[in-house]
């Protein structure tokens, strides 16, 4: 068992609003390191929102959110915020110099190669099907630092049965060495170790 | 840490324009199609064209910097490469800033830098003197990173909102009315033989105003356009 003293990711009485309606309201959490948390709510309940709030995308209507000074956040939205005419590589490559990730090539030929598109490395971004880009856009966590919170919007969307695969690896491995993750999906999750822990989103009542 | 961000979207920015050779075109095609076709339409007078010349190239310069800004932002918005930039100063988006810079310079450099270097081409065909030419360039050298500074602040103004690029033209252009004034008048007073110092003093504290202050707003605008 890795260290749980120390939270990572707190949130406290945490709301919010989109538009005229609440999404949630009292959302307490908190991650701690080498935990895979898993955010569960129907369409519409959220989790996106949540996970923008986390990521500092956006502000809370009301509540706090306190991170451990030095760990940093990933967020992988929806979008893979890969551009049609970069190369494979070199989207990786931008991508992990905007963030400070490491940069160095072995780092980014194995995050490919985890990901089974090293042979696609110099292909240009609009050649790729969905789940391929989605497979570009989680390579970067490889480059990420060991520690890092991973804030990850539908993961495995996209991806098919060898993709979902190396993600789940990857995931187990990342929570191995005390990293944390604050997931969604709709697909169950079937990765056992870690255990995830669940955090359903209920409909924010009218009081 | 923001350095890294700064240089890695400006290196971005100028790698996919060049992968995209004819986009990064455009506006210097419609500047040299808009002042060619002034001397065509108003006639050939050498002495009308020299009174003219001044105005006809800057407001086309205006025009076709203002035709490039459109889409500087909507783009990077819509596959959420803008909301991996602005993440990526760690806490929270304090890399807004850095990113807005970096988008104006690049703007600038994409847009406003070729505009200053055929500006002469088209001087010469207005008849314009070798000093009123000199001049032309210098006004415009100080006056296009104005124009994509606001630019750049009207673009991220509109981020999705729909029919963005006719409301930016309604809310820059009047801002860039005295860019337009002081540069063009730069010319107008050397081809006449005044003195073009107080324009190009008025020009360059513009320029240091503008340079200070769209930055901030444009860093304003992103976060509430990801938020």
């Amino acid at each position: 068992m890795t260290d749980t003293t120390a939270v990572i990711l707190a949130a406290h009485a945490l709301a919010c609003r989109r538009g005229e309606r609440i999404l949630f309201h009292g959302l307490n959490l908190d991650v701690r390191p080498g935990q895979i948390v898993w955010v569960r709510g129907a369409n519409g309940q959220g989790k996106t929102s949540l996970l923008r709030l986390l990521a500092g995308l956006a502000r809370p209507a009301a509540g706090r959110i306190e991170t451990l000074a030095g760990r940093e956040r990933v967020y992988i939205g929806h979008a893979n915020a890969l551009k049609d005419d970069l190369t494979v590589a070199e989207s990786l490559m931008f991508l992990s110099r905007l963030h400070g990730f490491d940069t160095a090539a072995d780092v980014h030929d194995g995050a490919l190669r985890r990901f089974g598109l090293h042979s696609r490395r110099d292909a240009p971004v609009r050649t790729l099907s969905q789940g391929q880009r989605r497979r570009v856009a989680l390579a970067r966590l490889c480059a990420a630092p060991p520690t890092a919170l991973w804030l990850l919007d539908e993961p495995f969307d996209a991806l098919d049965a060898q993709g979902m695969t190396a993600l789940n690896e990857l995931l187990a491995e990342h929570a191995a060495r005390g990293g944390s993750v604050l997931l969604t999906s709709h697909v169950p999750l079937t990765l056992t170790v870690p255990a995830p822990i669940t955090l359903q989103l209920h409909e924010a009542s009218a009081a | 840490m923001t350095a890294p961000v700064f240089g890695a979207v400006l290196a971005r920015d100028l790698r996919l324009a060049a992968r995209r050779r004819v986009d990064a075109l455009l506006p210097l095609a419609f500047f040299a199609v808009a002042v060619s076709l002034f001397p065509l339409g108003v006639g050939p007078e050498p002495n009308t064209l020299r009174q003219i010349a001044p105005g006809v190239l800057w407001v086309c310069a205006l025009l076709a910097a203002m035709l490039s800004v459109t889409q500087l932002y909507a783009n990077d918005q819509v596959d959420g490469s803008l909301e991996q930039m602005m993440l990526a100063g760690g806490a929270g988006t304090t890399s807004a800033l850095p990113v807005a810079i970096a988008k104006a310079l690049s703007h600038w450099l994409l847009t406003g830098l070729p505009l200053v270097l055929i500006a002469p081409l088209f001087g010469v065909m207005f008849d314009l003197s070798g000093r009123s030419i000199a001049a032309l360039c210098a006004s415009l050298a100080l006056g296009t990173p104005i124009l994509s500074l606001l630019g750049n602040l009207g673009a991220a103004l509109t981020l999705g909102v729909r029919n963005g690029g006719v409301l930016l033209i309604l809310l820059i252009v009047p801002l860039c009315i005295p860019a337009l004034i002081f540069g063009s008048g730069a010319v107008s007073a050397v081809e006449s033989g005044a003195s073009a110092r107080g324009h190009f003093s008025l020009l360059g504290a513009l320029f240091i105003a503008t340079g200070l202050l769209a930055p901030l707003a444009t860093a304003a605008a992103l976060r509430i356009a990801t938020e």
